[in-house]
């Protein structure tokens, strides 16, 4: 996509101007500016809250502006509901999808304006022909018009918004963190399906906090911060830490912290133990953390990551292997267990798995010393201000505030600071940056590298190749629910992604069959558990 | 920027606090039916009306923190009105005019009243019955089993003994007159749960009816958490039985549609349903609410037939209500990644 033609395509589809906007007084939005061109990426960042999903409702209808103009194709236009710009040809791609699950693809393609048969009965043999005709001018294939939406994997629903918002001729497609909830290889569709829309002549609004699809994708980039514009600048000739300086307003030294120097005790005993472990999705799942160090677990989704953390928390148990903690076998049989084991979660999706929204901060950071330690819980609460105020946590209206009304990253601070009042020895965070805003991926990274320094022992789980490889020791690389490998920390992402989708070409050695063995012995030759698990 | 700035501002504070739903919106109706009594009954604050009122009013206090601690918990719980009758029914017949099976006869309605709770629960619980049928099915069960048991009308009487709490109290006091039992044990078993809700098991039931996975997660042991919560309901009836059999004796009908009165306080109190927010005085204060009104209407001689039609309009519009302040959750599921969609949470096998 860096390939796209270099002359400046002539005229903007979208302009618009002086943009500004308030809710119940609050001003979120002061006088931005905004062009996107046909056949190009123009990527929007931002830190949460600076404004970006608002301009997008604005442009999409959602909210009308306050003041200032939108330009369609040169005449001014506005938007006071989603379906007219919609018929104008902008169309939005929200994080939360706007599909029936109980509907068929088609159906949900042409929902609101079905197509008429005879009698003016809905004819689904003609929506389903008419979508597989828009599939296929993407060369998607996999998705039947006549599967139910329900029965999609999430990247495939968003295939559908997509198409949906094509079926409507969408000369303007807005695109709002696309690749939140997809994998690594998901990701690769994505850009084949945007490569195609460019081609098409379509403009893509494109936001989104990682940076790697940022530089892939646009072409230029407007950074937002607290609802004002920074700047429009081209991507090319802008690195990285300029737009997080941008996002910020102040130098973030380098992207991921280096260790810190060890502090507390613990430091290189194993911690954690997993010694062939398996359930109806794993198999013979071994390894090892030590005191002090972050052992990252990368592979596709649906590779077991997820399923490695849940079986350590005790929601999906093992049926096979064993697990220490400390040097103690333990098994875990439920969240309770492991947590008096020591053994802690953060896990992936802080709404619906994390946080009662309705509760204050306080009483979701003590939420888990109230469950499991009902007696005695007060010692131990009374760390919590401590940890609070650790974290840095910056809540309008205090301890007392009811989380919902928080941040992403807010939230993700309350999350953690539950868990580390338990003070707990071995900590798996599962996407523990997913969805929030530069500077608190920056306070995730170091609190890390602090526990690390205190002896925890950390399993870190993330989608980001980057973040993964950049925070971590040592990777475990996993793929369909067996350890594929593992590797030393900064090892390249094609190395890792060679492991986890099982493109390595075959070890040379006579008598190797699995690729585990030689990266494992490789790194970790002084450690004999890695042969007794090699079957 | 997944939330709009309307959501992210903090919430108003006290001058706003009168409309927002909460204790003080259901204290300033209280405080507003009071007035209108007052009107129509100047002598009505004049102390014996105030504390007839209040031995009138106590059970479905009790009943309604009862109910407080289930639906704040995520539950429901239909049973109690049928537990209420056959509670009565039960002390008539055993006790059947003797004293000294007073007793006695109230411990073994307690442990009646723990049965009855844990039967909803696990139920409830371990076979992911939806509670609101678990415990419909109770109430009908409850229902004709008694009916079965006395043969249609109750038979037998209540000792004295077992009238003193519904009837009885503090007497001869200056300006009061009678200071009832009623309603110390109301306010007693209110102020217990307050400090019950404020307690780790009381934070762990909200947090459980707020997000019963994050709960779960959390190391909340939901199923018992809420068990607790059913037990805690049918002991409150336990009471309010014992309070209602001595205040209006016994007859076939006793506890009858006291179920839909209680939810009814409590969703006035803005207990939302479906859990996690609201407080115990709220629920309180709303079961007197709803017993004000009802003097109010004896005042206006509205016949008391008309209640259930108030009742049923009460419980619309408190629940609309909270719906337009966007208190309810939203229909729509929170998205999930599909390689752990079919997950079976520890402890929540629903919802």
């Amino acid at each position: 996509m860096n390939a796209a033609p270099p002359a400046p395509p002539a005229e903007p589809v979208v302009r618009m101007s002086g943009i500004g906007k308030s809710f119940l007084g609050v001003r979120v939005l002061h006088g931005v500016d905004l062009e996107l061109y046909p056949g190009r990426v123009h990527a929007l960042v931002g830190e949460n809250g600076a404004g970006k999903s608002t301009l997008m409702k604005v442009l999409a209808g959602v909210h009308p502006a306050d003041e200032g103009t939108v330009e369609l194709d040169g005449g001014p236009v506005s938007f006071e509901h989603p379906v007219q710009a919609q018929r104008a040809g902008v169309a939005t791609v929200f994080q939360e999808f706007n599909l029936l699950p109980e509907r068929t693809v088609a159906e949900n393609v042409f929902l609101g304006r079905e197509i008429r048969g005879r009698f003016g009965a809905v004819d689904a043999r003609a929506m389903e022909r008419a979508t597989a005709a828009l599939l296929a001018d993407l060369d998607l294939v996999g998705i039947e018009p006549w599967a139910r939406v329900r029965s999609l994997s999430v990247a495939q629903q968003q295939v559908v918004e997509i198409v949906k918002a094509l079926s409507h001729d969408a000369r303007v497609i807005s695109m709002d963190e696309p690749t939140a909830a997809l994998a690594e290889s998901e990701v690769e569709v994505l850009y084949r399906i945007i490569a195609r829309l460019l081609e098409r002549g379509v403009a893509v609004l494109y936001v989104s906090h990682r940076m790697r699809e940022i530089f892939d994708l646009a072409t230029r980039i407007t950074v937002l911060k607290d609802g004002r514009l920074v700047d429009t600048v081209d991507a090319a000739g802008t690195r990285p830490a300029d737009l997080v300086r941008m996002m910020v307003g102040r130098p973030v030294s380098a992207v991921f912290p280096d260790p810190l120097e060890p502090t507390g005790d613990h430091h290189g005993d194993v911690r954690l133990e997993v010694a062939g472990g398996g359930n109806s999705r794993l198999d013979d799942i071994s390894f090892e953390v030590r005191g002090g160090e972050i052992v990252g677990l990368a592979g596709l989704q649906g590779s077991g990551r997820t399923e490695i953390a849940h079986a350590l928390f005790g929601i999906e148990r093992f049926t096979r292997g064993g697990v220490r903690v400390d040097g103690r076998r333990v098994d875990p049989r439920s969240p309770r267990t492991a947590i008096r084991a020591g053994l802690v979660l953060v896990s992936e999706d802080r709404k619906t798995q994390g946080l009662a929204l309705n509760q204050s901060v306080l009483a979701n950071a003590r939420l888990v010393l109230d469950a499991v330690w009902p007696f005695g819980s007060g010692a131990r609460a009374a760390r919590l201000p401590g940890v609070l105020s650790c974290l840095e946590l910056v809540a309008r209206g205090g301890d007392t505030q009811e989380v919902r009304y928080l941040s992403g990253g807010n939230q993700q601070k309350v999350v953690l600071a539950k868990w580390l009042a338990t003070e707990p020895g071995v900590m798996v965070l599962d996407e523990p940056t997913r969805g929030i805003d530069v500077g608190a991926k920056q306070a995730v990274y170091r609190l890390m590298r602090e526990l690390a320094a205190q002896g925890v022992a950390i399993v870190l789980i993330s989608s980001e190749l980057p973040e993964l490889i950049g925070m971590s020791d040592r990777l475990v690389v996993l793929a369909d629910g067996r350890v594929a490998g593992e590797l030393p920390g900064g090892s390249g992402e094609e190395e890792v992604m060679a492991l986890a989708t099982g493109s390595t070409a075959e070890p040379a050695g006579p008598g190797v069959e699995d690729p585990r063995i030689t990266a494992a012995a490789a790194d970790h030759s002084d450690d004999p558990r890695h042969e007794e698990a090699a079957p | 920027m997944t939330e709009t700035p309307a959501r992210r501002s903090a919430p108003p504070a006290l001058p706003s606090a009168l409309g927002r739903g909460g204790t003080a919106t259901v204290l300033l109706i209280l405080v507003l039916i009071f007035v209108v009594i007052a009107t129509q009954n100047p002598s009505f604050f004049q102390g014996p009306p105030l504390m007839a009122f209040a031995k009138k009013a106590a059970p479905l206090v009790i009943l309604a923190v009862g109910q407080y601690l289930v639906i704040v918990s995520g539950e429901f719980d239909l049973s109690v009105g049928s537990l209420v009758g056959a509670q009565v029914v039960i002390a008539a017949r055993l006790i059947d005019g003797e004293e000294g099976m007073t007793l006695p006869v109230i411990v073994l309605m307690l442990a009646f009243g723990v049965l009855v709770g844990l039967v909803n629960g696990l139920v409830t619980t371990f076979l992911g019955v939806p509670s609101i049928i678990t415990t419909l099915g109770m109430m009908l069960v409850l229902f004709g089993a008694v009916r079965f048991w006395t043969g249609g009308a109750p038979t037998g009487s209540l000792s004295e003994a077992f009238r003193v709490p519904g009837r009885g109290g503090i007497e001869d006091l200056p300006f009061l007159g009678q200071l009832p039992w009623a309603a110390l044990i109301a306010l007693a078993l209110t102020v217990g749960a307050v400090f019950l809700m404020r307690s780790p098991f009381g934070r762990s039931l909200m947090a459980t009816g707020d997000n019963d996975v994050a709960a779960a997660f959390s190391g909340v042991r939901v199923r018992r958490v809420r068990i607790l919560a059913f037990v805690g309901s049918a002991l409150m009836a336990t009471v309010a039985a014992i309070l209602i059999g001595g205040y209006a004796g016994v007859t076939a009908q006793v506890g009858q549609g006291l179920e839909f009165t209680a939810i009814t306080a409590v969703v006035l109190g803005g207990v939302v349903l479906g859990g996690g927010r609201g407080t115990v005085v709220a629920a309180a204060l709303g079961a007197l609410t709803v017993e004000a009104l009802f003097t109010l209407f004896n005042q206006l001689y509205l016949p008391s037939t008309i209640q259930p039609s108030v009742q049923g309009l009460i419980i619309i519009a408190a629940v609309a209500y909270a719906a337009r302040r966007g208190d309810l959750r939203p229909p729509g599921r929170p998205r999930r990644r599909p390689d752990h969609e079919p997950e079976r949470e520890p402890g929540t096998p629903r919802r």
